[in-house]
């Protein structure tokens, strides 16, 4: 592996917020102006401060959702509830504001449109938004690599991305899993992602997928060890989570 | 002081002279690596250290139990900004495995199985700082944190305690490791905030 995927020092670069998308009554997409952008891969994550009048600081790490666009840089935030970062950007957080954002950081859970293997996403919750990412980077590279998206999700009304997630791209399967709620006239009972689930909505592990996992630890551990069960190579199975209180 | 973003308030100041910048308290123990989890059992679990030399010092399971063994109370530091307070742990001291080799190295890579690897200097294994833990909260070490055994390394951000660790590769020069690759600092100090490289 190259040392390339984050070069010199990571500078603090003030970023301002050009507009935003609501996702879900908790969850917003936050488009922001960072001047000097350097760019990033799908999948990558940025660390975001904000500072406070009395100089108090807190930041945070969250996955960018889309490919840059020159300095437009886009991030979706899950309203955690106490979250003293996350209340703060999907609420009063206004348009022309500033926060501090670093980045991008990680090159491990990354997908390359170079990349030629098949692709398998599988989100849980939130989960979803570096994964979206990928499917955004594959569409703006023009590339035909085959991807399949597992999304497992409590309830319809959290689904993040809807308008462009239910437009059919050739090439990009999604398939959903609820596991409270089910869409209205949907068969069959909510579950959780399962063997069965992997199994069919998956790639046979004899294709060499990468494996994208995404959500929070439990759920990763789940899918993780089911793949690997099912015949993935490990090391084809990337994995990002997330905590209990991380927001 | 940097740029103020207007009406943030933030939580209630801790002022907790314990956690270091830029980290929060967290009670639960929140799990961050890259893969699966790698089912490693003690039957066939085997800990190496190799020397720069080409030497290898090796200890199954039982042998690794039967050393003695320090229960140390740290805090943690993740570099994903969360810190944990007062966890208990029961491990065998790097000095002990390490103690009566002789070595030039001033570096390590840690090797764990799945394949994972991270690097920091020698000396920050010695004298008491780290050790092979494999009980947390006075229980067996679970496989998502890192069970049946890690390397503990509290003074260092969290990363650098290597889970399902299997082996000391004594260095004499420093290279990078997994996270390290990928832009993560090669010594990552929570006090000066060393999470990136640069930094």
């Amino acid at each position: 592996m190259a040392r390339t995927a984050v070069s010199g020092r990571l500078a603090w670069r003030v970023a301002r917020l050009a507009g935003f998308r609501d996702e879900t009554p908790t969850a917003r997409t936050l488009v922001f102006d960072v001047p000097g952008w350097p760019g990033h891969l799908a999948g990558q994550h940025v660390d975001v401060r904000l500072t406070a009048a009395d100089g108090y600081r807190a930041q945070r790490s969250y996955s960018l959702s889309a490919p840059a666009e020159g300095d437009r840089v886009e991030l979706t935030v899950q309203r955690v509830a106490g979250g003293e970062v996350s209340e703060h950007l999907t609420g009063p957080y206004a348009v022309g504001d500033p926060v501090e954002i670093r980045g991008p950081i990680g090159g491990w859970f990354a997908w390359r449109p170079t990349d030629p293997a098949p692709v398998l996403l599988v989100a849980g919750g939130s989960g979803i938004v570096p994964l979206m990412a990928m499917i955004r980077a594959r569409r703006a590279a023009g590339v035909r690599t085959p991807f399949k998206l597992v999304y497992s999700l409590r309830t319809p009304a959290e689904l993040y991305y809807a308008d462009e997630l239910r437009a059919p791209v050739a090439g990009v399967d999604v398939t959903y899993v609820y596991t409270r709620e089910l869409p209205e006239g949907r068969p069959g009972l909510p579950k959780r992602i399962d063997v069965a689930t992997l199994n069919t909505a998956g790639w046979p592990a004899e294709f060499g997928a990468s494996c994208f996992v995404c959500g929070p630890t439990g759920f990763v551990e789940t899918v993780a060890d089911i793949l690997v069960a099912l015949g993935h190579d490990p090391h084809r199975i990337r994995t990002e989570r997330f905590g209990p209180s991380r927001d | 002081m940097g740029v103020v973003t207007p009406g943030f308030q933030g939580r209630a100041r801790s002022g907790n002279p314990r956690l270091p910048p830029g980290q929060y308290l967290e009670e639960g123990f929140p799990v961050l690596s890259a893969g699966p989890t790698p089912r490693v059992r003690t039957e066939t679990w085997e800990f190496t250290v190799t020397t720069e030399s080409g030497e290898k010092h090796t200890w199954n399971w039982a042998e690794l139990m039967a050393l003695p063994s320090e229960k140390p109370t740290v805090d943690i530091h993740c570099v994903t900004q969360w810190s944990k307070l007062d966890t208990r742990w029961r491990g065998v001291p790097v000095d002990t495995l390490v103690g009566g080799l002789g070595t030039e190295a001033d570096y390590v890579m840690v090797h764990s199985y799945g394949g994972y690897t991270t690097n920091l200097p020698l000396a920050d294994l010695l004298d008491g700082q780290a050790w092979i833990a494999y009980e947390y909260g006075g229980k067996p070490l679970t496989p998502e944190h890192g069970g049946p055994a890690r390397l503990l390394v509290p003074h260092l951000y969290f990363w650098k305690s290597a889970k399902w660790v299997r082996g000391l590769e004594l260095k004499i020069r420093d290279e990078p490791g997994f996270w390290e690759n990928v832009g993560y600092h090669d010594y990552g100090d929570p006090w000066r905030e060393q999470r990136y490289q640069g930094d």
